[in-house]
């Protein structure tokens, strides 16, 4: 084992994109002419998730965060870039066994769970695919064992999903994930769906499994609360592409991209600071043609000629990563 | 697993059971239905007679009039045929043969179709444009004449001394071929709304391969409309069943079901020997009728924008 394990990050992005073919149906466009149409949802995204750390990513709606989460997990493939796991490209053919090191959380856990299983049997799917245990009985065992482990009981597992809220079922979504004895969890939005009251719960249980199995989190939100609440680096997408990756006090105390600046102002604060805001402004552009140079300059108080035509390239800034001309040039003060 | 205690009362009060509770045509239909069902499994052993043994029969009683007209026996309660045969207990053999043919066809079709349109809804791609433009164009062909042009087609290719022995078999083969598209349209419409389900991402997650994620996750969610088609599937399968006995491609007047016993019947219609042709009539139609009302029912009974 070589001795810079510790020092490799256990996941690896580097310049990953991804492309939907989003023309019309073949017929379509050879009697209409229509030409064929690729949506980059995630463009050039190179990232590097730490051992026990938790990234989360953050941005709005459609800006390829989710995509991100299932480029990693392979649902996708990636059409450009490539993502190492452990220092091993996914893409490789060996890599079918580090897919097992990793599991994910979904978004919507009235979806997630399948409305035909009973509990224990979707918790013991991955132990059971991927032969951990060799006997029912210790199956049953282990499956009792994780429902307790997320603050479920034993005997929940004779249920069928439909018999719990959506909070427990998130608990049996996290029990499934842990069932495979994973490294790496890729959490979709694991909390949008739910009360923020189970919201927090949620969170402690997931933070709480973090010290005690030495897990590493990356975590799809757009919740800026719960992103400071669990996150330790984040990153900010917009439009496909990674803006700004940051320590998560670093970038709350100090955002450096206009974008970030703006997400962050958009917060409401109980304290009534009177700080100056930027306001919102603008709409995100349609992602089938996005804007030449930087992707967030209609939006940018500070944007130039240069921000118009040459795209940024993520620059350390103090600890932080940012991709802006303004802030590498220094024409934007904090 | 042992029973749970109460499950009778579970059951009770289940959405179906309820609702056939406040259904009385429901009822009615059950009860046809399973008189229809019992009265074909058990024939050899309910009927009154053998119509198949030859030494019973006896040529005397031949054209013998239902038992409550005038000339008729009490023994023949329905009367009897040209051969002297007991009407109610051909019937009853011919319902056998006919529920048999029908509930195989049904089987047949729905095998063949949701493993067709589970496989197309989750691979998609030029296997599901294919399937799907051969089931359009057989939906432009009436379902009689594709059983029709199959039953054709096994008569020319099978060697003739084979024909009687084999009949079963063909027929339930194209009645079978005639009904799959049905089946395969419904589970590819539902297979593409559950694939992109998120439970069917967390199974690829996890690593389990298409075909177990197609078998043990998507199909179990798209079985339900299956049973509604298939209960009303199998009055249809019944009544083309019966509508190619009937033309004289199916089954020969030595293994007769019901449209072989109406059209042998038919032939004495005018002669005044009515009940030989109205009696397997009225016994199709009040066993398609119970079956028919049954899954339409089970249709309504589990939509629920209808509860």
């Amino acid at each position: 084992m070589p001795i810079d394990r510790d020092n490799r990050p256990l996941v690896r992005l580097i310049a990953v994109g991804r492309d939907f073919d989003v023309s019309r149906p073949w017929l379509n466009r050879v009697l209409e002419g229509a030409p064929r149409q690729l949506l980059r949802a995630v463009d050039g995204v190179s990232l590097e998730v730490q051992r026990g750390e938790t990234l989360a990513l953050v941005g709005e709606s459609g800006c390829g965060k989710s995509t991100v989460a299932r480029l990693i997990v392979g649902l996708y493939p990636a059409s450009q870039g490539r993502i190492e796991f452990d220092g091993v490209d996914l893409a490789s053919p060996g890599a079918f066994a580090l897919r097992r090191r990793m599991q994910m959380i979904f978004q919507d856990p009235y979806a997630s769970l399948n409305p035909r299983w009973r509990v224990r049997d979707i918790v013991a799917e991955p132990i059971r695919v991927l032969k951990l245990m060799a006997s029912e009985r210790e199956v049953a065992a282990r499956v009792a064992e994780l429902l307790q482990q997320v603050g479920l009981v034993a005997d929940d597992g004779e249920k069928y999903p439909h018999e719990f809220s959506g909070g427990q079922r998130q608990r049996i979504s996290i029990a499934r994930a842990l069932s495979g004895n994973p490294e790496f969890l890729v959490c979709d939005e694991p909390t949008s769906a739910l009360d923020v009251s189970v919201q927090a719960q949620i969170l402690n249980l997931m933070t709480d499994l973090q010290q005690r199995l030495g897990l590493t989190y990356l975590f799809i939100s757009h919740n800026l609360a719960v992103v400071s609440h669990i996150a330790d680096r984040v990153g900010v997408m917009y439009l496909g592409r990674l803006v700004e990756t940051a320590a998560a006090d670093d970038l709350f105390a100090r955002p450096r991209h206009p974008y970030t600046r703006m997400l962050l102002d958009a917060i409401p604060d109980l304290e009534m600071t009177g700080k100056p805001r930027t306001p919102v402004a603008g709409e995100v552009p349609n992602p089938l043609d996005p804007p030449a140079g930087c992707a967030f300059h209609p939006r940018c108080p500070h944007a130039n000629e240069r921000c118009r035509s040459e795209r940024p390239q993520a620059i350390a800034s103090g600890s932080a990563l940012v991709a802006c001309h303004a802030v590498t040039e220094g024409r934007l003060q904090d | 697993m042992a029973v749970a205690p109460g499950w009778w009362r579970r059951a009770w009060d289940h959405d179906l059971a309820w609702s056939f509770r406040r259904s009385p045509v429901t009822i009615v239909a059950t009860l046809l239905t399973l008189a229809c069902f019992g009265g074909a499994a058990f024939a050899p052993w309910l009927a009154p007679h053998n119509p198949f043994d030859l030494a019973t029969l006896n040529l005397g009683d031949a054209f013998a009039p239902p038992a409550w007209i005038e000339g008729g026996q009490p023994r023949f309660v329905l009367g009897t045929d040209d051969q002297g045969r007991d009407v109610l207990s051909t019937i009853m053999h011919g319902a056998r043969i006919s529920l048999g043919v029908g509930l195989a066809a049904v089987a047949f079709s729905a095998l063949l179709g949701v493993s067709l349109g589970l496989l197309c809804g989750y691979v998609g791609g030029r296997l599901d444009a294919f399937v799907m433009r051969v089931a359009d164009i057989q939906l432009s062909f009436p379902a009689i004449l594709i059983a029709l042009l199959v039953d054709g087609v096994a008569r020319v290719a099978l060697p003739r001394e084979t024909h009687d022995s084999i009949a079963i078999p063909v027929l339930i083969f194209s009645i079978g071929i005639s009904g799959w598209v049905q089946y395969a349209r419904t589970v590819r419409g539902s297979t593409l709304v559950e694939k992109n389900r998120e439970y069917v991402q967390a199974a690829r997650v996890i690593g389990r391969g298409p075909v177990a994620i197609m078998v043990h996750h998507v199909l179990p969610n798209v079985m339900g409309p299956v049973l509604v088609i298939g209960t009303i599937h199998i009055g249809t399968a019944i009544i083309t069943e019966a509508t190619l006995s009937f033309l004289g491609v199916g089954l020969p007047p030595t293994q007769p079901s019901l449209g072989t016993l109406i059209r042998v019947g038919n032939d004495f219609l005018f002669s005044g020997e009515w009940w030989i042709t109205v009696f397997p009539g009225l016994a199709l139609i009040v066993l398609v009728l119970s079956v028919n009302l049954l899954g339409d029912w089970l249709r309504d009974a589990l939509n629920p924008k209808l509860r």
